[in-house]
């Protein structure tokens, strides 16, 4: 079945999306990037020029409709420009993680058939041309940044600037045919393959069309309210499907402007300059900044900890109260003005958020207090869920209706089903059109009716919203036939600050233990402030203290866990917190930073089995990868803990007056 | 390491015979070697070989007793530091000596002091021709900041900086004068294994990409030997040996040196 196309039918792919907010917007700024400390822009009309250009540049290197050309690298104007310029001449961008190692870009490579490769810099086209003998298509390495390369000879590298140049030369003589080549695309067309990041086995290829894409993001932009004036900051890798729809997508369909950061390293003070109205991110980035607030205030004087304290109880208390437009007092409408202009203002601006109109975040379950934070602070920040497969908006949560525990109601012309195994079944315009090159996963991954699978548990509360609690194939049960969904516990654990990740066991087993990573940086300040010497991270991790402050988390787990009877059963009995940081370069987590517990249940067996043994201490070996490839060996010997455990309360009283 | 292209062209320095006494104290006796125009170039030895001193006649801070050096075919006379940094000559210090409080930005601008042509009058009244000269050696500024990727502490005052950071700074200070020899007194010490590893790719960058000549002192063996062309070792003032690193490795002078002689 295919998707209903776009609203705009004259212009239904992005290449015409381009020519169109040239015509109408060109003197308006489509993107900007900051190079040598002085943001660079470009209007919408020199952005097509540009993307014009580089088109013409890589049809001379021989890109035609139905190539598949890679983009490898940070956010940058010449990888967006890149992505447009293939779709010019149906050409199927295929952007890749840029973080990962060169085993896992050989596989997407190969697997996409990309002829040719536009990377960011000599980091990525070492790793392209290391990996040529394992995919063999690749004929074709065109690099942006020119530094180091002088002394690069290989016949497959081209410079953007080459190409660029004589793309110019090609347009001078012949715009009309790439006026044709443009007008050639349709709404049903391939517009973009984007590879998940292979939470279980290889990555997918998931294969939108421009219909998918567009009218999802048209309908993103009606349920938000977003226009032409809107500001976005592009940090987050392009090979995902949010900075494909928020950065791209809405950019082209809105119009509105897209800035990208110098450095990875420099988002936060990009982020003050740019000033978005429009941020998304990822629950531990909203995590982090409170973190970073939270242990400066630590260090700030006392009448600023005062203030800070004071001005946040209040907001805690009518902050969202007042966004939501509820009716508040009088006294405390005053005194949360007072609190702008003394507290929430400047921390905002600090932030980098004080034009911030619209936040999303996604991906993972946002703390409660986390997200309070934001909101209390007059921070429209929502939450959204979505998937590459259904070009992300699955459910959203309109303004007034926000809850910390739900993910909101069906975005616009989404429907939802829940399945009896309790999965969530969802049919909208975005959902894609296949997997490349694997039929049996496409077939697999939708129902017979159309609707996708999307391997998720959850359920409708009494208002309409959804609430997901773990991946369906995930949740398990306890001995005694108790629900457990493992994300359920990491995700409550994952709420203190004090702990960066936790893995949850116990299908099939009599209770439930977890392994805690601690949070290096928040711990490791807290231990400066209670006067703890520590060398390393394993150093810190073994110390009894943290593991009593990681017990109080636990405890207070337990205890909430306690409160509702559905999921009473899973309160964590033992505990170990681990010497390493769990990583995506061990295979760990997946590069959007999701545990992969079989994975690590397998790599970590023997302390697994020591906390359903009783034995108060466990030893490990475990392998660990460094960036270059070698590899070396760390041993431990962890302790574990007990925790306390809480009686469900009210099933108890049920069971017996039943 | 990719090396290939790189020109080793003829002499640019050549130290003759040079000799330095504080009071009692001989610092260097006899001391001959040469600079190659485009080499790395390092000057090793134990503690209180001579290495710094020897570092500090190069620049001109100490004058010899005895010998003479040739800069560009140029037998030095008495020069003075600021001299020698206009010739050309730029170093970085063992202990960093940057201006703590100020930014990198403004510390690396500092190396562009010896560049500027208007006066500290035009400066003040910040317009025209000054102003555009300021916009010229913020620019070549910035691309050092690119070159070091150095572009999130860009505003950050330079004594809240770790202390590998602080060394890159003291780098980009040294390279803001473009010099055609750059001095760099234990670029690595006190680095750990990833900011050494760093310090390494960006003096090798520097020499390929700007063929700036180096002449390094540096105490970790594994990073001389991997990145210098020739090394020199000093012992108690004295050469005691020139060569490339295989040459000077298997030197038995230099083994002694390093790891002492067996007393009978």
């Amino acid at each position: 079945m295919s998707p209903p196309p776009s609203r705009d039918p004259a212009h239904d792919t992005f290449p015409k999306l381009l020519l169109r907010n040239a015509a109408v917007r060109g003197a308006r700024v489509a993107m900007r990037e900051k190079e040598f400390g002085i943001w660079q822009s470009w209007t919408w009309a020199e952005m097509a020029r540009e993307i014009r250009c580089i088109a013409q540049g890589l049809a001379e290197l021989g890109v035609a409709r139905g190539d598949k050309v890679a983009l490898v690298g940070d956010n940058r104007p010449q990888l967006y420009w890149s992505m447009c310029a293939a779709q010019c001449l149906g050409a199927v961008p295929v952007p890749v993680y840029q973080d990962a190692v060169a085993d896992e870009m050989a596989y997407v490579i190969d697997h996409a058939g990309a002829k040719l490769a536009v990377a960011e810099d000599q980091e990525q086209v070492d790793k392209l041309l290391q990996i040529r003998k394992k995919a063999p298509g690749l004929a074709r390495i065109v690099f942006e940044d020119a530094r180091g390369m002088r002394n690069y000879d290989d016949a497959a590298l081209t410079s953007f600037a080459r190409v660029r140049e004589i793309g110019a030369a090609r347009e001078a003589k012949d715009a009309a045919w790439l006026d044709a080549e443009m007008a050639a695309g349709r709404g049903a067309d391939a517009s973009v393959m984007l590879y998940t990041s292979g939470t279980t086995g290889q990555p997918k290829g998931v294969l939108l069309s421009y219909d998918n894409v567009i009218r999802t993001a048209e309908n993103a932009i009606a349920f938000d309210g977003l226009n032409e004036t809107d500001e976005v900051l592009a940090y987050l890798p392009m090979a995902w499907v949010g900075d494909h729809i928020f950065s791209y997508a809405e950019a082209y369909v809105a119009g509105f402007c897209v800035s990208c950061p110098e450095s990875g390293a420099t988002v936060m003070t990009d982020l003050k300059e740019i000033g978005p109205s429009f941020f998304f991110a990822p629950p531990r980035i909203f995590e982090n900044i409170l973190t970073q607030v939270s242990i400066r205030i630590e260090d700030a004087g006392a009448f600023k900890r005062w203030l800070y304290r004071y001005f946040m109880a209040l907001a805690k208390r009518v902050g969202i109260a007042l966004m939501d437009k509820k009716p508040v007092a009088a006294a405390d409408r005053l005194l949360y003005a007072l609190g702008e202009f003394l507290v929430y203002g400047p921390i905002k601006n600090v932030l980098g958020l004080t034009r911030m109109r619209l936040g999303y975040t996604a991906g993972e379950a946002i703390g409660p207090d986390i997200f309070d934070f934001y909101r209390s602070l007059g921070l429209n920040l929502k939450q959204l869920y979505g998937a590459t497969e259904s070009s992300v908006f699955i459910c959203m949560q309109p303004d007034g209706q926000i809850k910390s525990d739900t993910v909101g109601v069906a975005a616009p012309e989404v429907e939802i089903k829940i399945a009896e195994s309790g999965e969530v079944l969802v049919k909208s315009p975005g959902i894609f059109q296949a997997y490349y090159k694997n039929p049996e996963a496409t077939a697999a991954a939708k129902t017979d009716d159309g609707y996708y699978k999307t391997g998720d548990a959850g359920f409708f509360d009494k208002d309409g919203h959804l609430k997901i609690i773990d991946r369906a194939k995930d949740v398990g049960r306890l001995q005694d036939g108790t629900l457990f969904a493992p994300k359920y516990v990491e995700n409550k654990l994952k709420f203190f600050s004090y702990v960066k990740e936790a893995v949850a066991f116990g299908h099939g087993r009599d209770a439930v233990a977890a392994f805690v990573n601690i949070d290096l940086e928040a711990v490791g300040n807290w231990a400066e402030r209670q006067g703890l010497a520590y060398a390393s991270y394993q150093e810190l991790a073994a110390k009894p203290e943290v593991y009593d402050l990681i017990a109080a988390c636990v405890e207070k787990v337990n205890r909430d866990l306690a409160e509702d009877p559905n999921v009473a059963g899973s309160q964590v009995r033992r505990f170990l917190i681990l010497h390493k940081e769990l990583d995506a370069d061990d295979g760990e987590l997946t590069r959007t930073r999701k545990v992969r517990r079989n994975f690590i249940a397998d790599r970590y067996g023997p302390l697994v089995d020591a906390l359903y043994s009783g034995a108060e201490r466990g030893h490990i070996s475990t392998v660990v990868t460094f960036e270059d490839g070698r590899t070396g060996r760390i041993e431990a010997d962890l302790a574990i803990r007990e925790a306390p455990r809480f009686a469900p309360a009210r099933r108890v009283e049920l069971a017996r007056a039943g | 390491m990719a090396n290939k292209g790189r020109v080793i062209g003829d002499t640019l320095l050549k130290v003759e015979n040079v000799s330095l006494g504080f009071g009692g104290v001989k610092a260097l006796t006899d001391v001959s070697f040469d600079i190659r125009k485009g080499e790395i170039r390092a000057i090793i030895g134990p503690n209180g070989a001579g290495k710094s001193s020897m570092l500090n006649c190069i620049n001109g801070f100490y004058h010899p007793s005895a010998g003479q050096i040739t800069y560009k075919g140029q037998v030095r006379k008495q020069m003075r530091p600021h001299e020698t940094a206009a010739g050309g000559i730029a170093r970085t210090f063992q202990n960093i000596a940057l201006f703590r409080g100020m930014s990198t930005l403004d510390n690396i601008m500092t190396g562009r002091l010896l560049k500027m042509k208007r006066g500290f009058w035009w400066h003040c009244l910040h317009w025209g021709p000054a102003l555009r000269e300021e916009i010229e050696h913020r620019e070549h500024v910035e691309r050092i900041i690119d070159f070091l990727e150095i572009q999130a502490i860009r505003k950050t005052p330079v004594g809240r900086l770790p202390y590998g950071l602080q060394k890159r700074v003291e780098l980009g200070r040294a390279l803001a004068a473009e010099p055609d020899l750059l001095l760099l007194d234990e670029p690595m010490a006190g680095m750990n294994l990833e900011e050494k590893e760093d310090m390494c790719r960006f003096i090798l960058d520097v020499n390929e990409e700007f063929g700036t000549t180096i002449a390094l002192i540096e105490h970790d063996m594994g990073v001389v030997m991997d990145i210098s062309d020739r090394v020199v070792v000093l012992e108690y003032g004295r050469k005691i040996a020139d060569g490339t690193p295989d040459e000077v490795k298997s030197d038995k002078r230099v083994i002694d040196a390093y790891l002492g002689v067996p007393h009978e």
